[in-house]
């Protein structure tokens, strides 16, 4: 009987066919949450595997904060055309703009907290009632406890001590008019799983992985690509430097590290001997111990 | 780089701090080297804050605020780690009484339980709760670890007085793997690395047993169930008469060719194709996702279950369960549930409430059977239509179902069909 079983990356890639086959059936104007990072690629490649031979039935929705890397939004709309899928596009600009949200001063300023008016603004005027995301339970501890199908009352809100019990593959999906789900399909694979995935499916990733020469500074242990929106403090001194990002987010906060890997063999590499996990070199999760929490709680990824 | 074949086990841990649980998922993480740099500075910084002495291994499995400051386990954490021999899911959860449904839900899915006893203390209540829940839930395989045996001098005999406490306990479950370790979580005796301290033991130490358990017959691969979760038709020129009945077969084994049954209807055809994302296989086995077409044209649709014609579940609108109530409020009386049992829904009524298991003593009662959260009950449920079942102990999947409160859209209960 041992000839029948999964390795294990079968089992994960099974799961997450199961999930969004699961989100498909019961929701009826499901999206992905599309940043253009290695998850939400991961996640749109095992949609187009769920549905094969079907058109791809999910739209992507790209939270767009104004501060992009180039490469992104390129590989984005490269994406979207061999897919033939829809594309939702909520905008930050749009948001500062109408005077939903207001920029952050200092020379700390990022995009990232806007990021969550602008998302839950698109969700509520698309009638989204689940919004597909990469979010991995490795990646963070309030993550950690982020279930497959996750509840947001009407304000978007996530309640991590009142979720809804998930047992077996049972999954409830059921909400009233003005809530939405998330649901995560990759919720049990680590970044390692993600790259051995990446590597054995062969999938297309934007460049930005590879390591690449580039202007950077040097800021909270991470280099930081120079961009028209970086703020240069006093002693920060532009290099250039042979780097790669570990994850993707927006220019003025994704540190990139030192690395010569440039394919995907190499990427894998690196990573089973890193030692420091991904979001270290995000400045986001690095604002206080709960900053995710936090954040989710109101209706972050 | 090489992908290797490994496989996933998953496991739950139940206890509460003072058995050390924490530490002990803080150790295998630690020793199996599955802690990052940043990760542990910042631990390390949050243990001098604290006031402990050297890195205080529990913090790791903090997630949540309240958790933090209260220095308790709320909710299901999910951890990660691997080994060259296998990846590991870790479903933490919480030991209290009153997160008796959190340990549920870490239990549905999981091949193996940690069951953690206090050298100091023995076999108490809460060790024959969590026992209760792994024999409920069917765990394949279960591991009781004595820890803090550094606190009784590493002492033979108190462990072998626990095993035998524990034996008795046993005859009252139905666990078909038992295994006993004598373990030091804090010292880190028996996780990862041989006790030298324990000498007298011969078994494997906690870490080899987890990546060596025999898991493969943990999944059902005799009694073929797909039930149908979605159906694939492109509609396009190239696949224009394309009709995929696409799941995850969630026991036994499916051939092309297989002569086949589509329930409830009862029509029969025959296994065409079965497609794995543009891949053609000759077979199928679980937990594969696949899409499957058949023969013949036949009106199937998602809550449908295609098995073999030799083989089938039964098809039922009563069936006895065992249920574990999950949610806030209470069950009243006579409240109409949507049942959800693989991806079939339907309407039900608990027709009956035969008694209720106290968890500690595992004694029943036939009075005062009323539901409340985390109470375990032996009941009669009864549909509006047919569902098609099995029990629970030879499928865990087409022998489990949840009801929701279509008031609330709630999962307000868990069953395990008898």
């Amino acid at each position: 009987m041992d000839q029948y079983y999964l390795n294990y990356l079968d089992e994960l890639e099974s799961e997450a066919i199961f999930i969004l086959r699961e989100v498909a059936a019961q929701f009826k104007n499901p999206v992905i949450l599309f940043s253009g990072g290695k998850d939400s690629i991961v996640v749109t490649h095992l949609a187009r595997k769920a549905f094969y031979p079907a058109k791809f039935p999910f739209a992507l929705m790209h939270v767009d904060t104004g501060h992009n890397f180039p490469e992104t939004i390129q590989f984005r709309d490269d994406l979207i055309e061999s897919l033939g899928a829809r594309l939702i596009v909520g905008s930050v600009q749009e948001s500062i703009d109408q005077g939903r949200v207001q920029e952050e001063k200092g020379k700390f300023a990022t995009r990232n907290a806007l990021q969550i008016t602008t998302l839950l603004d698109a969700i509520a005027s698309n009638k989204i009632d689940c919004a597909i995301g990469g979010g991995r339970r490795d990646e963070e501890k309030a993550r950690a406890k982020e279930r497959f199908f996750s509840h947001r009352d009407d304000f978007g809100q996530w309640d991590p001590k009142n979720q809804r019990p998930e047992l077996w593959n049972l999954f409830n999906g059921k909400h009233f008019e003005g809530e939405h789900f998330r649901a995560f399909p990759i919720s049990n694979w680590t970044e390692m799983d993600v790259w051995n995935y990446i590597l054995r499916e062969d999938i297309a990733i934007p460049s930005l992985y590879f390591a690449h020469e580039r202007d950077v500074v040097w800021r909270n242990n991470s280099w930081i690509p120079d961009s028209e929106y970086l703020i240069k403090e006093e002693g920060e001194e532009i290099v250039r430097k042979k780097i790669r990002f570990r994850t993707l987010g927006d220019i003025t906060i994704t540190g990139g590290i030192e690395s010569d890997a440039d394919t995907l063999e190499k990427i894998a590499l690196e990573v089973s001997a890193m030692r420091q996990t991904e979001r270290g070199n995000r400045s986001d999760d690095k604002r206080s111990e709960t900053a995710m929490e936090d954040r989710k709680k109101q209706g972050y990824f | 780089m090489e992908i290797n074949n490994n496989q996933l086990l998953r496991f739950t841990t139940a206890g509460s701090v003072d058995d050390g649980k924490s530490t002990l998922i803080g150790r295998l993480l630690y020793d199996s080297k599955s802690i990052f740099e940043d990760q542990l500075e910042a631990i390390e910084s949050t243990s001098q804050k604290k006031g402990h002495e050297g890195v205080d291994l529990a913090l790791f499995t903090d997630g949540l605020r309240d958790e933090r400051e209260q220095g308790i386990t709320i909710d299901v954490a999910y951890r990660y780690f691997t080994t060259p021999k296998r990846k590991f899911i870790i479903a933490d959860t919480p030991g209290h009484i009153q997160y008796t449904r959190n340990m549920v839900t870490g239990a549905s899915t999981a091949n193996a339980a940690i069951i953690l006893i206090d050298a100091r203390h023995g076999v108490i209540e809460q060790t024959k709760r969590h026992s209760f829940i792994a024999s409920l839930l069917q765990i394949p395989h279960v591991i009781v670890c004595v820890n803090k045996m550094d606190l009784v001098d590493y002492s033979e005999t108190v462990f072998n007085d626990i095993v035998k406490q524990y034996q008795a306990i046993l005859s009252k479950m139905t666990i078909k793997d038992v295994r006993f370790i004598p373990i030091s979580a804090l010292k880190g005796d028996n996780v990862v690395n041989r006790s030298e301290n324990m000498t007298w033991h011969q078994g494997a130490p906690l870490l080899h047993t987890l990546e060596t358990l025999h898991i493969g017959s943990d999944i059902n691969k005799i009694d073929t169930r797909f039930p149908v979760q979605t159906v694939i038709r492109p509609q396009s020129k190239e696949f224009i008469d394309y009709r995929g009945y696409a799941g995850r077969l969630e026991s036994g084994i499916l051939r092309v060719g297989d002569e086949v049954v589509v329930l409830p209807s009862g029509f029969s055809s025959k296994v065409k194709t079965i497609d794995q994302m543009g891949k053609n296989l000759q077979e199928a086995f679980a937990p594969m996702s696949i899409a499957v077409q058949l023969e013949d044209d036949i009106d199937i649709s998602r809550g449908d279950m295609i098995v073999r014609k030799k083989n089938q579940p039964e098809k039922v609108q009563e069936f006895d369960a065992m249920l574990c109530w999950l949610g806030n409020d209470a069950y009243q009386d006579r409240t109409k549930f949507i049942i959800r049992h693989t991806s079939n829904e339907q309407t039900a009524m608990i027709k009956e409430v035969t008694y209720k298991v106290d968890v500690n003593t595992l004694d029943r009662f036939k009075e005062d059977i009323s539901m409340g959260m985390n109470d375990i009950c032996r009941v009669k449920i009864k549909t509006a239509a047919p569902v098609m079942i099995d029990e629970y102990r030879d499928n865990r999947s087409t022998g489990s179902f949840i009801l929701i409160n279509p008031n609330t859209n709630e999962t307000v209960a868990a069953g395990m069909i008898i």
